[in-house]
C-alpha cells in the first residue's frame, strides 16, 4: 500500500495553506486545553442526546459517536472541483434512474449488461413507466469520497437510497463555534446552516401536481429504535415538519393523510428514512409493520411525491459501481470529474483470473452485501481465509467485484499520545430539487480512531470532524 | 398535531407526574415509620403505600411481605413494576425521544439529564437511607424542573394544552388514590379520635401531595380530617385538590376546543365532572360516604382520559 496523502502536511516539512492557520492556532494552545475542550463536546452530545444505537447489543444502548475537535479542511478551490464533480454525479445518476424504468437507452447501447439490471433484487418493476415530479429520482444524495493524492477526489459509493449523517454535520459544526469561537475568528470557513433550508426548498419544489400552492412535507422514520432516529427528529424539528411513522399515515382514495387531532390532513410530499422493502406492506415485505399499506398504489396515482424515489437502490448498488464513468459519458456527453476506484467485475473472465492471482492484496466485496458483511480484505486477512474465499469467488464469480486497498488521506487528529495522523473520508449531501441543485459546502468528514485503521464506520470505532471550506 | 404526538405528550406529562407523586409517597412514608410504634398504631404503612400506588396486586405476586426494603425497592427501582419511578422515567424518556420536535430544548434537556443521572441509580440502587432521601428530591426536583420549564417554554398551544391534560388527570388521580387508602383515618367515628396517631397520619396525608403548609395557610386550624378532606377535595386555590385539577381540566379542554373550532364528549364531561365538585360540600360527602365519594370520582377520572385518548389521541 502507497504511503497516505497528508492533507495538512506536505513531506518535507511544509504545510499546506488552508492548515497555515489551524497549525498556529495548534501550536499557542496547550494539550490540556484540547482535552477539556473534547470533554466539554462530548458532554454536550450526549446532553443534546446525539446518539446511535447499535443493533445486536443490549436494549436501549446508545452511543456516542466520538467527536474529534481537529477541523479537516479544504480550500475553496479544492471544494469548487469537488462540487462541480459531485453535481455531474448526481445528475447522472437521475437521468440513468429516468432511462432504466423508462426507455432503456442505456442497455441498448450495451453499456451496462441488462442481466445487472433485471437479475438485480435492488431493481424494482414495480417503478417501470411509472413517472416521478420532475424526473428526480435522488432527491438526497450522499457521495462517499475518498483522496488520496492533492489532485483527485474518488468516489468510494453513491449513496442514493436513504444516506445519513447530515445531522452530525450541522451539529458538529455547532459544537464546534461553541467551543472554539476564537478559531473561528481566524478563518473564514463557508457555512453549512442553510442545509435544512435547501433540502425543505427541494422537497417542496418536487410536490405532485394536485397538492396545495403550500405543499405539506412529512419526514417517514422507523421510529425510535431506528439507529438513526436522532437524525431524523433532529431534521422534522429543523425543517419544521410532522415526523411520521407508518402508522400516522393512512391511505384514502390512493391519497396520502396523517392522523392528526384534528383529523385527517392530506400529505403531499415524503421525505420517508424507511427502506423500500418495508414502505409498503402491500407491495413489498409483507411483515413489515414499519410502512403504509396501500403508499404505492397512492405513488403510482402519482398523488404523493417519495423521496428518494422507489427504486434508487439500482443506481448505488456495486455491481453498477463500476459502470459509472461510462455512464456519465452516456447521458452528459462529459468526462467524469470524480475518479471511480479501479474495480475488477469478477464475472469477466480476465477480471477473475487477475483478481485470483492477487487475492492477497484486493478487497473483494460481495456485490449485495453492504456493511462490510462478506468482504475480503486481502492485506489483513490469513492465508486460510484466502483460500476459503478464493473456492467461494470462483463458484459464484459473479457475485463479486474486486478492488486494491486504497490509502485513504489523513488529517490530524486528537490521540491518546497527542495529534496524529488518521484515515478520514467524506460524505458531501447533494440535494436535488425540481430546477437546482445544491450542496451545502463541506460534509461529513469520518476518521478512523484506530491507528492505520480504514474503517470510518461509526459501528466499528470511527468518528466524526467538523468539515470546513475556507471562502477565499 | 399528530396524534401520536399529542399522545406521547399527554403521557410524558402524567409519567413525569406519577414518579413525582411516588417519591412524595415515599418520602412521607418514611417519616410517619421512623415515628415510635406507639404513634403510628398497627396498620402497615407500607402497604398502605402500595395501596396508594394502585401496585398491591402486582407485588404480592412478588413479594411475601410489605416492608420498607421490600416496597421501596418495588415501587422505585423495580424494572417489573410497570409504574415504578424509574419505569415512569424510562417511559418518559422514551416519550421525550419520539416526541423531542414538540419539545422545548430545556423540556427535552430535564428529561435526558435526569435519566443519565439515574442510570447510576438504578444499577447500584441507594443503600443509605441518605441516599434514598436523594434520590427522592432528585426525582421531584426533576418534576418541578420539568413542570417549570413546560410552563415558561413551550408556545401555548395544543402541544401544550395536551401536556397539561395529562399532568392534571394524573394529578386529580393520585389525590383521589390517597384519599381513599386513608379515608378511614379521616373518619371522626374511629376509636382513636385526636389521638398522636392521627396526627401523624393526616399530616402524611397533606406531605404527600405537599399540603401541610398549604394548610395551616388556609384553615389557621389544628390538623381536623373534615378541613384535610375539604383541602384537598373541594378547596380550588390547592393545586393538588380535586376543583383545582378540575378547574384546569375544563380550561385546556376549551383552549382546544376553540383552536380546533369544535367541542366534543371531552369537554362535555370535564364540566360534568369539575360542576359536581363546585355544588359539593363537606357535609353532602361525609353524608353520602367519602369512600363511595371518591370511588365514583376515580371512575369518572379515569373515563375522562378514555374519551380524550378517543376524541384526539387515536
Amino acid at each position: 500500500m502507497a504511503v497516505a496523502f497528508d492533507e495538512m502536511n506536505i513531506p518535507g516539512g511544509d504545510l499546506r495553506p488552508a492548515y497555515q492557520e489551524l497549525a498556529r492556532w495548534i501550536k499557542e494552545t496547550p494539550p490540556e486545553a484540547l482535552e477539556y475542550r473534547r470533554q466539554e463536546a462530548e458532554l454536550l452530545f450526549r446532553r443534546i442526546g446525539i446518539t446511535f444505537a447499535v443493533y445486536g447489543e443490549a436494549e436501549s444502548t446508545e452511543r456516542l459517536i466520538p467527536f474529534d475537535v481537529i477541523p479537516r479542511i479544504m480550500s475553496g478551490k479544492e471544494w469548487a472541483l469537488l462540487e462541480k464533480g459531485l453535481k455531474q454525479r448526481v445528475r447522472a445518476l437521475n437521468m440513468f434512474l429516468r432511462d432504466i424504468y423508462h426507455g432503456r437507452d442505456i442497455l441498448r447501447a450495451e453499456v451496462v449488461p441488462d442481466d445487472l439490471i433485471f437479475q438485480n433484487p435492488v431493481f424494482r418493476p414495480e417503478m417501470n413507466g411509472q413517472q416521478v415530479p420532475h424526473d428526480v429520482y435522488v432527491h438526497i444524495a450522499g457521495i462517499d469520497i475518498v483522496r488520496v493524492d492533492a489532485e483527485d477526489f474518488i468516489v468510494l459509493e453513491d449513496n442514493a437510497r436513504t444516506p445519513s449523517g447530515v445531522s452530525y454535520m450541522l451539529e458538529n459544526r455547532e459544537i464546534m463555534m461553541r467551543l472554539f469561537p476564537d478559531l473561528f475568528a481566524r478563518h473564514r470557513v463557508a457555512p453549512v446552516e442553510r442545509y435544512p433550508d435547501e433540502l425543505l426548498s427541494a422537497l417542496r419544489s418536487v410536490a405532485p401536481q394536485g397538492a396545495s400552492g403550500e405543499p405539506t412535507v412529512a419526514l417517514l422514520t422507523p421510529g425510535v429504535y431506528n439507529s438513526a432516529y436522532y437524525e431524523h427528529s433532529f431534521l422534522a424539528d429543523k425543517l419544521g415538519i410532522e415526523l411520521v411513522e407508518g402508522r400516522d399515515l393512512i391511505i384514502k382514495n390512493n391519497e396520502v393523510f396523517m392522523r392528526t387531532t384534528e383529523g385527517l390532513k392530506r400529505v403531499d410530499v415524503i421525505y420517508r428514512r424507511v427502506d423500500d422493502d418495508f414502505i409498503d406492506p402491500l407491495t413489498f415485505r409483507p411483515d413489515s409493520v414499519l410502512g403504509v399499506p396501500g403508499l404505492m398504489s397512492a405513488y403510482a396515482a402519482g398523488n404523493i411525491t417519495l423521496a428518494n424515489a422507489v427504486g434508487t437502490g439500482i443506481a448505488d448498488d456495486k455491481a453498477i459501481y463500476s459502470y459509472m464513468p461510462d455512464i456519465v459519458k452516456f447521458y452528459l456527453g462529459e468526462e467524469p470529474i470524480l475518479k471511480n476506484v479501479p474495480t475488477w467485475r469478477c464475472r469477466e473472465p480476465k477480471d477473475l483470473a487477475y483478481v485470483l492471482d492477487n487475492l492477497g492484496e484486493l478487497v473483494v466485496k460481495e456485490v449485495h452485501g453492504s456493511g462490510g458483511y462478506g468482504m475480503l480484505i486481502g492485506p489483513a486477512a490469513t492465508k486460510a481465509t484466502i483460500e476459503a474465499f478464493r473456492e467461494k469467488l470462483k463458484r459464484e464469480p459473479e457475485g463479486f467485484i474486486a478492488q486494491p486497498t486504497l490509502a485513504l488521506s489523513t488529517c490530524p487528529t486528537c490521540t491518546a499520545s497527542g495529534l496524529a495522523p488518521r484515515h478520514v473520508d467524506l460524505r458531501p449531501f447533494v440535494l436535488t430539487g425540481s430546477k437546482t441543485t445544491t450542496i451545502v459546502p463541506g460534509g461529513l468528514t469520518r476518521v478512523a480512531l484506530k491507528e492505520g485503521s480504514l474503517v470510518v464506520n461509526s459501528s466499528q470505532g470511527g468518528g466524526t470532524k467538523d468539515t470546513w471550506i475556507l471562502d477565499e | 398535531m399528530l396524534s401520536r404526538t399529542a399522545e406521547n405528550l399527554y403521557w410524558l406529562a402524567r409519567y413525569v407526574e406519577r414518579a413525582e407523586y411516588l417519591a412524595r409517597t415515599i418520602d412521607a412514608t418514611l417519616r410517619v415509620t421512623a415515628l415510635p410504634a406507639t404513634y403510628i398504631g398497627k396498620t402497615n404503612e407500607w402497604d398502605s403505600a402500595l395501596l396508594t400506588a394502585g401496585v398491591a396486586a402486582s407485588f404480592y405476586q412478588q413479594y411475601q411481605e410489605a416492608n420498607e426494603a421490600n416496597v421501596v425497592d418495588y415501587l422505585s427501582f423495580s424494572a417489573s413494576n410497570p409504574s415504578s419511578i424509574r419505569n415512569c422515567i424510562e417511559a418518559a424518556r422514551l416519550n421525550s425521544r419520539s416526541v423531542r420536535t414538540a419539545l422545548t430544548s430545556e423540556m427535552w434537556d430535564t428529561i435526558n439529564s435526569a435519566w443519565i443521572e439515574l442510570q447510576e441509580v438504578w444499577s447500584k440502587g441507594t443503600s443509605t437511607r441518605e441516599e434514598l432521601a436523594k434520590f427522592l428530591r432528585f426525582v421531584q426536583e426533576t418534576s418541578l424542573r420539568f413542570d417549570g420549564s413546560a410552563y415558561r417554554t413551550m408556545l401555548r398551544n395544543d402541544a401544550y394544552w395536551f401536556s397539561r391534560l395529562g399532568l392534571h388527570l394524573e394529578r386529580a388521580d393520585n389525590t383521589a388514590r390517597i384519599l381513599d387508602v386513608k379515608y378511614h383515618v379521616l373518619l371522626p367515628e374511629e376509636e382513636h379520635v385526636g389521638g398522636p396517631l392521627d396526627f401523624y397520619q393526616w399530616s402524611s396525608i397533606l406531605r404527600s401531595v405537599s399540603a401541610l403548609t398549604a394548610y395551616h395557610w388556609v384553615y389557621r386550624e389544628t390538623l381536623k380530617p373534615w378541613l384535610i378532606a375539604d383541602l384537598l377535595i373541594l378547596n380550588d386555590t390547592l393545586p393538588r385538590s380535586l376543583a383545582s385539577c378540575y378547574g384546569n381540566l375544563v380550561r385546556n379542554l376549551d383552549q382546544i376546543g376553540v383552536a380546533y373550532g369544535r367541542q366534543g364528549p371531552a369537554q362535555r364531561h370535564a364540566r360534568g365532572i369539575r360542576n359536581r365538585l363546585e355544588h359539593s360540600n363537606m357535609n353532602d360527602i361525609f353524608q353520602h360516604g367519602v369512600h363511595e365519594f371518591i370511588q365514583e370520582f376515580i371512575a369518572d377520572n379515569s373515563r375522562l382520559g378514555e374519551i380524550v385518548t378517543k376524541q384526539y389521541l387515536i
